[in-house]
């Protein structure tokens, strides 16, 4: 995955504010955030992976004229290989891990680029085999500045897990 | 609005409770802001008939963005240094759920004083969803 333009905007920081229950006026109101310390409308500690939105890859997301695997007149669009299923949209993330360089300001447009992480499995007791990868991505500014450092482990699994 | 160093001492606990029985709606709410759109969040056709889950459940990211919301409460806005963690358990629909923070040590970091902290967020029945640390500069 590479994102060559990840815009932080006031208004996408506002909607994912609201999703994770924050009503931090940081995140919301310009007057009072150009107040504070930090001087400006700032990003929630987990809004990079937002970066979703910009990244013309990413697999999940319905894209126009092509097979999406949710369900329709169907329960899925997609007859999948027999690949256990478990993890259905292609596995379940495990970890998360950021690194912050400097606040992550509204207005800023960061690149991102990943590089592959190692690859580790581990036989589980409720859910099978399970293979772990790990992706680092790195978020920059236009100086190319390190703003946000994110490494995260995703996990597929032979069956679904039963909490 | 930050934490200062006398603020607090190894072992302090700072406790919020971050939702009261989950909604379906803000998973839906979630994955439009976040873009992930998986079925598994927010289909529960495909959730149940498909993935062979009793219904849908929480983006993991989800529940760290709001464990977050202790952090930048307690911190103050731009303090945090480091944030991550492991998604221990999966997060349903009608759950409340619980987050920790505890003190475990302080240090200083590039001449910053900061707090190195425990994060661990739990659900009704006690059982921990999210396991994690963070670290987050203190106030001189």
């Amino acid at each position: 995955m590479a994102i060559e333009q990840f815009p932080v905007e006031a208004s996408h920081i506002l909607m994912f504010a609201r999703s994770i229950g924050d009503p931090n006026p940081i995140y919301a109101d310009r007057s009072y955030a150009e107040g504070t310390e930090v001087g400006g409308v700032i990003a929630p500690p987990t809004f990079v992976q937002a970066s979703a939105q910009f990244d013309d890859e990413y697999p999940l997301r319905p894209k126009p004229g092509q097979p999406w695997f949710g369900s329709g007149k169907e329960p899925t669009g997609i007859k999948r290989e027999s690949s256990g299923g478990g993890g259905g949209g292609g596995g379940l993330h495990a970890e998360q891990h950021y690194e912050y360089h400097q606040p992550l300001k509204a207005g800023e447009v960061l690149t991102a680029t990943a590089k592959p992480g190692k690859t580790w499995e581990k036989e589980g007791r409720r859910a099978g085999k399970l293979v772990f990868s790990e992706s680092i991505v790195e978020y920059r500014n236009p100086a190319g500045e390190l703003v946000v450092t994110a490494r995260g482990v995703g996990v597929r699994t032979e069956r679904p897990v039963d909490s | 609005m930050a934490l200062s160093s006398n603020d607090i001492s190894i072992g302090q606990t700072f406790e919020q409770v971050l939702v009261e029985d989950l909604k379906r709606t803000q998973l839906v709410q979630y994955a439009g802001a976040s873009g992930d759109y998986n079925p598994l969040h927010t289909d529960e056709v495909f959730a149940k008939e498909v993935a062979g889950y009793p219904t849908v459940f929480a983006h993991g990211m989800l529940t760290m963005g709001m464990t977050g919301k202790l952090l930048t409460d307690t911190l103050g806005d731009g303090m945090l240094v480091r944030y991550g963690g492991r998604f221990t358990s999966q997060v349903f629909p009608g759950d409340t759920l619980t987050a920790q923070a505890t003190v475990e040590s302080m240090d200083t970091e590039d001449g910053a004083a900061v707090v190195n902290l425990t994060v661990a967020t739990s659900n009704q029945d006690g059982v921990v969803v999210f396991s994690g640390s963070a670290t987050g500069r203190l106030d001189a």
